[in-house]
């Protein structure tokens, strides 16, 4: 494959800066969720 | 002390459902993307960077427009509810990460086809001014102030920001642009592409949104509990300070 390094870095960061961004809001949910009150989770 | 426990779950069927949509749909841009779909005539491998690039300037436009839709929510409705802009500040910095992958990508594109990472071309200049812009918004956001005032002030924001997204794209047809013309939006209906590079395409654009949606979901859900949080705080606070209050009023009697 040409350019196989342009490529693979596109790729390579497209994906890691989502699956961060996914378990940076996740695990701040988590955390926030435990602490707040159910009242003001609409959600549960 | 006995300390409450709370129920940490923030995610719901609706947005299982969504992500488990996108994961499906981002193994198939992948796969596709990578493996499947063929060189293009001109371009060669350097077309498969367009099954990232288009979906992420996709839903960085969808997010600003999403942005200005809850931000004119807000505005106009009666009980201005504070999940409009929720979701309004959440759609904005999901679309800021976004836009900031579209102009990665394309630099790494830009320098295989026209030999440069950067040109002060017209499409580039606008986008960048775009990211910019929103980067701005949410700084503005992180400003002190009740809630009501992070809401209007963001919202008159926003509906001016959105104004710039037509700017970008019909930049290319305003003005003499490097950047290439739409191919599949170009109005015409005469779609020039293999049919698996247009499938990948798709289904990419479908993944991406997904994503879209799965982390302003979520992320709405967490600026609403770190509201929740700032509020109970401040109602302790100001408890308090009236208890001190009422303490130094006796301690005089």
């Amino acid at each position: 494959m040409d350019h196989l390094g342009f490529i693979a870095v596109v790729y390579g960061v497209t994906f890691t800066v989502i699956v961060a961004l996914v378990v940076r809001t996740l695990s701040q949910g988590r955390n926030l969720a435990s602490k707040v009150a159910d009242k003001d989770k609409p959600w549960t | 002390m006995n300390e409450q426990t709370f129920n940490a779950r923030v995610a719901t069927p609706t947005t299982r459902l969504i992500g488990a949509m996108a994961i499906v749909s981002m193994a198939w841009v992948v796969i596709g993307g990578l493996i499947v779909t063929p060189k293009d005539v001109d371009q060669g491998d350097a077309v498969r960077i367009m099954y990232v690039h288009v979906p992420t300037a996709w839903v960085a436009y969808l997010a600003f427009i999403v942005t200005a839709l809850a931000s004119a929510c807000w505005l106009l409705s009666r009980k201005h509810s504070m999940g409009f802009d929720r979701v309004a500040g959440a759609s904005a910095e999901v679309g800021v990460v976004f836009m900031a992958m579209t102009l990665l990508s394309g630099s790494l594109w830009g320098r295989i086809t026209w030999g440069s990472y950067w040109a002060w071309d017209p499409r580039l200049t606008t986008t960048a001014f775009l990211l910019v812009t929103y980067i701005g918004y949410l700084a503005v956001r992180g400003l002190g102030g009740s809630l009501e005032q992070r809401a209007r002030r963001s919202a008159v924001i926003a509906l001016l920001a959105v104004l710039e997204i037509p700017l970008v794209h019909f930049s290319v047809l305003m003005w003499r642009s490097l950047h290439q013309k739409a191919s599949v939006l170009s109005g015409d209906g005469d779609i020039k592409m293999d049919g698996s590079m247009l499938t990948t395409l798709l289904v990419g654009v479908i993944g991406f949104t997904c994503t879209f949606a799965w982390l302003v979901l979520h992320r709405q859900r967490v600026l609403a509990m770190q509201d929740a949080m700032q509020m109970t705080q401040l109602d302790a606070a100001l408890r308090e300070r009236a208890s001190e209050s009422a303490d130094r009023v006796e301690g005089l009697k």
